[in-house]
């Protein structure tokens, strides 16, 4: 039969559709309707390292060809969320725990904390655009590869994946610096920078002006992306980034990834999303004759 | 031929002030210059550039029309506006009330008026009630044949607008009832509904930030309140374990909802 699985870094997904952080992932309910939704792994909200409250409204509007956010990380602080990291240490699903801090220390910190609860997998959230100093980790090889190397340290064992942003020259050299801190898979990519202004109002719609577009218009950006990454390195990527449909999905794993991030979809579709590209993507391995989704990672690359 | 492709863009859209009617001390009806095809108990987000963008029901349809009580800092720059001005919006967004039962009954607590006025006016003679604190909070006083509750009794029944449901169903047996208002009223008016075996529909209210069911702020168990809701029956109602209990916070902190309502007025 046809084998729908795949792994990053040893652990195993019963598919590649993975909800990614910032959608839903506000609490433990919410991610368990995601995998009863069949979605093959699911992100929880970046975890702060202070109560947070986020950005005024608007922060998420649909322009037409994708989304435009700046939700502004709102957190309720890591100390104050051990009733919903009970909840979550509970999930036998491949929950991903995604954490942000102003400076490596607050990665420690919080990395320290969760450690109490047997995450199989953390997210580096080092590319948000929408607060400041939010992209300052991935914008630079050096310090994607102190906050990578310095969190692998205090995790061991667990599964570590930097979140890389698109609004760099060369993301495939952060993603290889990375690589060589110990990274065991990288998430490419975060939202791309983008502005809208409303010309009745004459101002930016957002109210923190600019924002990360998601969505259909940035999955060539995250396609390409992809694809320079997984020349550069040898380590597994999360693919992410407009994917509405399993042929969008099929074409990000030829890209070279071994899984695929879903975010703005669930907007799109719902949260029946994780089933409907599940099953296109089987529609179409099985009239291309594929037998496993390992079979077809990065063969687009020549 | 080329044709156009179908777009989902849902970008504000420009709202000019026709009419602002005073309704009493603290509440004010906004007129716009034109009609927004929105269903009873779907919302629009409220944009003031600058400021913020908050979910509000209209109480009127065409021309459309909303009714906010001054709270916060969004309602104070709100109530500054004057006829000829402008603010914006999306939306409709969310699912509304299904106005479709025979006999209704519809509890409204304080602002809930505001937000199943509509519903009120797709309904056939249905039974409404509306409770407020006390009788200077009363508005749409001649648009709806109400009964009507205060907790002092300065006018109509004294107590609580459940108090008279509770009344009201012992004597008579209703399809369905709709509630709006304080959740803690919405959450007796639903277990009053149960115990009647009587449908029920609650409008809930939850803060939001993106209105589109992307951001989960305005979880309530696993349903989010501006995409699964805002309006719930009684099948989600049962299964949703913070109705009644927890609210998220702007963090995303889960706070008790006197933490919650303390915060938001």
């Amino acid at each position: 039969m046809l084998d729908l699985s795949t792994s990053i870094a040893g652990v195993k997904l019963k598919n590649p559709t993975i909800l990614s952080s910032g959608i839903l992932g506000t609490s433990p309910e919410l991610i368990k309707r995601a995998f009863e939704n069949n979605a093959g792994a699911a992100t929880i909200k970046s975890i702060g390292p202070e109560p947070r409250e986020g950005n005024n409204n608007p922060s998420v509007v649909d322009f037409g060809h994708g989304l435009l956010n700046a939700v502004g990380l709102p957190s309720p602080g890591y100390k104050n969320m051990d009733m919903e990291f009970n909840e979550l240490s509970k999930i036998k699903d491949v929950v991903i725990w995604s954490i942000y801090g102003n400076i490596i220390e607050d990665f420690m910190k919080i990395t320290k904390h969760i450690l109490k609860y047997n995450p199989k997998m953390i997210e580096l959230n080092i590319s948000c655009p929408n607060k400041e100093n939010g992209m300052l980790f991935s914008q630079d090889s050096d310090c994607a590869a102190d906050v990578t190397k310095a969190v692998k340290n205090a995790a061991g064992d667990v599964v570590i994946i930097p979140k890389l942003s698109p609004n760099v020259a060369d993301i495939a050299e952060i993603a290889y610096a990375c690589e060589k801190a110990g990274a065991d898979a990288i998430n490419a990519i975060n939202t791309v920078q983008g502005m809208v202004i409303n010309i009745d109002a004459k101002k930016p719609v957002l109210h923190y002006k600019k924002g990360g577009i998601s969505g259909p218009a940035i999955r060539p950006v995250a396609v390409r992306c992809v694809y320079d990454i997984y020349e550069n390195i040898n380590i597994p990527i999360i693919g992410t980034g407009g994917i509405m449909n399993g042929r969008d999905a099929i074409e990000m794993i030829q890209a070279g990834a071994s899984a695929v991030g879903i975010g703005s979809a669930v907007y799109y579709h719902g949260i029946g999303v994780f089933q409907k590209i599940v099953d296109e993507i089987r529609k179409w391995m099985r009239e291309n004759r594929y037998g496993s989704i390992k079979e077809l990672i990065g063969i687009a690359h020549a | 031929m080329l044709k156009p492709i179908k777009k989902t863009e849902n970008l504000p859209k420009k709202l000019t002030i026709k009419k602002v009617v005073n309704e009493n001390y603290k509440t004010k009806t906004f007129f716009f210059n034109e009609s927004i095809d929105i269903n009873p108990g779907q919302f629009i987000m409220l944009w003031l550039p600058e400021i913020d963008e908050k979910p509000f029901t209209l109480s009127y349809k065409n021309p459309a029309a909303l009714t906010a009580e001054l709270k916060g800092n969004f309602t104070k720059e709100l109530f500054k506006l004057k006829q000829g001005d402008n603010l914006f919006y999306r939306g409709p967004f969310g699912n509304g009330f299904t106005a479709s039962e025979k006999k209704a009954v519809v509890i409204a607590g304080g602002m809930g008026l505001a937000g199943v006025s509509l519903l009120i006016e797709s309904l056939k003679n249905p039974k409404i009630i509306f409770g407020v604190k006390q009788k200077k909070d009363l508005f749409f006083r001649e648009r709806f044949k109400m009964d009507i509750c205060t907790d002092d009794g300065g006018i109509g029944y004294k107590g609580f607008a459940t108090e008279k449901l509770k009344q009201l169903l012992k004597h008579e047996k209703y399809d369905i009832i709709y509630a709006c208002g304080p959740e803690i009223m919405m959450k007796t008016a639903f277990e009053l509904a149960e115990k009647h075996k009587t449908k029920c529909q609650a409008s809930l209210e939850r803060f939001m930030f993106c209105g589109i069911g992307v951001c989960g702020s305005c979880a309530c168990g696993n349903k989010l309140v501006c995409r699964d809701g805002p309006v719930f029956s009684s099948d989600d109602l049962r299964e949703m374990k913070d109705f009644g209990k927890y609210a998220k916070l702007k963090s995303g902190k889960k706070a008790s909802l006197q933490e919650y309502h303390s915060w938001r007025s």
